[in-house]
């Protein structure tokens, strides 16, 4: 699904990947592990297309198509989806009127029309429950004012509406506490497919308690040093970085 | 000729017009003189650094309304706001349509200048607040004053409340190739009592307007008035807007001026506080593209302890428009604990659009709370990448940021159906239809 070749990206003169290569197939789960400043969130922002980061070498395929160039909205329209670290405050559009511009815009470049009404109604009511989101959280302004658990709680909930292919969630667990995590973690273990595949990217393990990964990827300095299972995870958050580091420079 | 010489040698042929003997003819050659000493302010004078009235003064504007256009009400509905009922006061190149009107005397006045100014009935009124609170320093104030004899006339007595709101239209149908339009308009909301008004200018034709408007609003104690200007005209209408208000102890008083067109609009808001715990809104939002040019200056004069004011103005600026804010507060020694907030925040949009901005505060008393605050900026990248990630394109992205950004100016807009006029007028503005109703 999403093939990535040696990739080197970075702003200006500061180069921040430093030829990064991963596959993910259909129905994986990939971890992204790394200290601060490794390159985690740079590379989140490649595969969806920020347009602040230039890729110098090197490709991202999305289901064989190279994304050189495309824009964030079409990449979106492929169904890559990006779970923000920090979402954006959007005064006064509301957050069901968002996810039906989100969804429809979709649907318009699918070459399909307007969802009708009462489907869209019937999903988000779906989709809200399995969040454990209330009507009343529905009709506030984006993101304006919410806590970081609402924040991220909402952020999963416009992933569950759209279905994404390939769902990368940034640093998803950071400001959450351990029941918010649980309802978060519980919603993507609830969206899991065959067809479908995530990149979890997080600092520490504790996520990866509730959403189990297939693999765990440590990135260091713009590369990934080491992959392993679950396991290397737990031996991460045992030993932490420094042992990948000092690792690394030998 | 120029402009100036033009209107005082034209003021002979207007006092053949009017009733000499009327209450307010004697303020007419009061203000016609303070206009020959001063003329048309100039980019030398503080408050016109920004805005140039040099090219207007060369256009031969005819100054006398011609009685010679009929509008059918289907061919400018749009212009109404037809989604409610409303009180109408509507004027065609300056002169009263009863066919497009609906006034009344039903236990409130809604209804003409010149029938105030002629009847009367109306003198006791006329005589105590025509002219009072309009400044009798400023030039443009006094130009219209002089050329006084047409506008709205609106008398709300003490606990009072009209059942629907009053529109005032003035409607040009480029009958004259350049038009100078001076209404006058009073208005007085007694102890109490209560009104709604929205008003609007509207060119028809690519032929140049240019309107010198004067409005004169009294709030008696525990009055509420909400004000709402519509200015979205065309290329070649330009306007300028003075209004004075005077509140009273407990009055609250909003005005929200919704700036989307026009060659040059100079808004001059000038609110005074006269008794204690007033509240006084001004609000704004401008939307320009093209080479408009909006001007707002606004002024809240703190009289009297315990009162507050609030002014958020937001714009956006795009192409080779320009917009200025200047917001002037004062707070007298007299004024203790007032609460006085501003706010003035633009985006531009394009490289060649420009604004300035200065807040300006003259506080004389220690016991305040004064805050302002104005910001320059552009789009934020940040949140752009955002919704472009959630698969909205580029344009619909921008146009949900920048009605983002200009929403919260809108939370205090009364009328729901003039809410979403608005609403529809920035998304029309914005150029994008992004699926459900903002």
């Amino acid at each position: 699904m999403l093939k990535i070749q040696n990739l080197h990206a970075g702003v200006e003169n500061k180069k921040i990947l430093k030829g990064i290569n991963l596959e993910v197939k259909p129905g994986e789960v990939h971890a992204i592990m790394g200290p601060n400043g490794s390159g985690k969130s740079t590379l989140a922002s490649v595969i969806a297309g920020k347009e602040d980061f230039e890729v110098t070498r090197g490709k991202i395929l999305f289901q064989g198509e190279d994304l050189d160039d495309m824009a964030p909205e079409d990449r979106a329209h492929l169904g890559i989806f990006l779970s923000f670290q920090y979402p954006v405050e959007i005064p006064g559009v509301s957050v069901t009127n968002f996810v039906k511009t989100s969804i429809n815009e979709t649907r318009k470049a699918q070459g399909l029309g307007d969802m009708p009404a009462n489907q869209m109604l019937k999903l988000i009511r779906e989709k809200a429950a399995l969040l454990e989101i209330d009507r009343k959280f529905l009709s506030r302004s984006l993101n304006e004012g919410f806590s970081g658990g609402e924040k991220k709680r909402n952020e999963i909930f416009q992933m569950a509406m759209l279905e994404p292919k390939l769902a990368i969630l940034d640093e998803t667990d950071s400001g959450l506490d351990i029941d918010a995590l649980r309802v978060v973690a519980n919603g993507v273990n609830r969206l899991k497919s065959e067809d479908n595949a995530f990149v979890v990217i997080t600092h520490y393990q504790r996520l990866l308690d509730y959403i189990v990964p297939d693999f765990v990827h440590v990135i260091h300095d713009g590369k990934i040093v080491k992959s392993g299972d679950k396991e290397l995870a737990l031996e991460l958050e045992e030993k932490g970085y420094d042992w990948i580091k000092q690792e690394t420079v030998v | 000729m120029e402009l100036k010489e033009k209107l005082i040698a034209s003021f002979m042929a207007f006092e053949n017009q009017v009733d000499l003997d009327d209450p307010v003819h004697e303020m007419r050659s009061e203000a016609l003189k303070n206009f020959e000493a001063k003329g048309f302010p100039h980019r030398k004078m503080e408050a016109w650094k920004y805005t140039s009235l040099a090219g207007l003064q060369n256009v031969d504007f005819s100054l006398f309304p011609k009685a010679d256009s009929d509008l059918e009400y289907r061919d400018v509905k749009a212009y109404f706001l037809h989604e409610i009922d409303t009180y109408k006061i509507v004027f065609i190149d300056g002169i009263y349509s009863s066919y497009l009107s609906e006034t009344t005397h039903d236990g409130v006045d809604i209804c003409l200048m010149s029938s105030a100014l002629s009847k009367p009935m109306y003198r006791p009124i006329i005589d105590v607040y025509f002219n009072k609170v309009a400044s009798r320093e400023d030039s443009l104030t006094s130009l219209n004053t002089a050329f006084t004899r047409e506008g709205a006339y609106i008398y709300i007595p003490k606990h009072k409340a009209p059942r629907k709101p009053v529109e005032i239209i003035h409607f040009s149908t480029g009958n004259e190739a350049a038009q100078m339009l001076q209404p006058r308009n009073l208005i007085i909301v007694e102890e109490n009592a209560e009104l709604q008004v929205i008003e609007r200018h509207q060119s028809l034709t690519s032929n140049e307007v240019l309107t010198n408007a004067v409005t004169e609003i009294f709030a008696g104690k525990n009055a509420i008035v909400d004000y709402y200007k519509v200015q979205n005209d065309a290329s070649t209408a330009s306007l300028i807007d003075n209004t004075y208000i005077d509140q009273k102890a407990n009055s609250q008083v909003s005005v929200h001026t919704f700036s989307f067109g026009g060659k040059l609009t100079r808004n001059n808001l000038n609110f005074y506080q006269d008794g204690e715990r007033i509240q006084s809104t001004l609000k704004g939002v401008t939307i320009l593209g093209e080479k408009q040019h909006v001007d707002h200056h606004t002024l809240v004069h703190h009289q009297q302890p315990n009162c507050e004011s609030h002014q958020d103005y937001k714009g956006i600026f795009g192409s080779r428009s320009t917009g200025v804010f200047n917001g002037k507060i004062i707070v007298d020694q007299l004024a203790q604990k007032t609460n006085a907030f501003q706010q003035n925040n633009n985006l531009l949009i394009s490289d060649k659009a420009e604004v300035n901005t200065k807040p300006q505060l003259e506080i004389f008393a220690d016991d305040v709370r004064c805050s302002h605050g104005c910001t320059i900026g552009q789009l934020d990248k940040d949140a752009l990448f955002y919704l472009r990630s959630r698969g909205i394109p580029e344009k619909e992205a921008s146009a949900l940021l920048m009605y983002a950004f200009a929403n919260n100016v809108l939370e205090s807009v009364r009328i729901p159906e003039v809410k979403a006029r608005i609403n529809k007028l920035i998304a029309q503005k914005l150029g994008v239809d992004i699926g459900f109703d903002l």
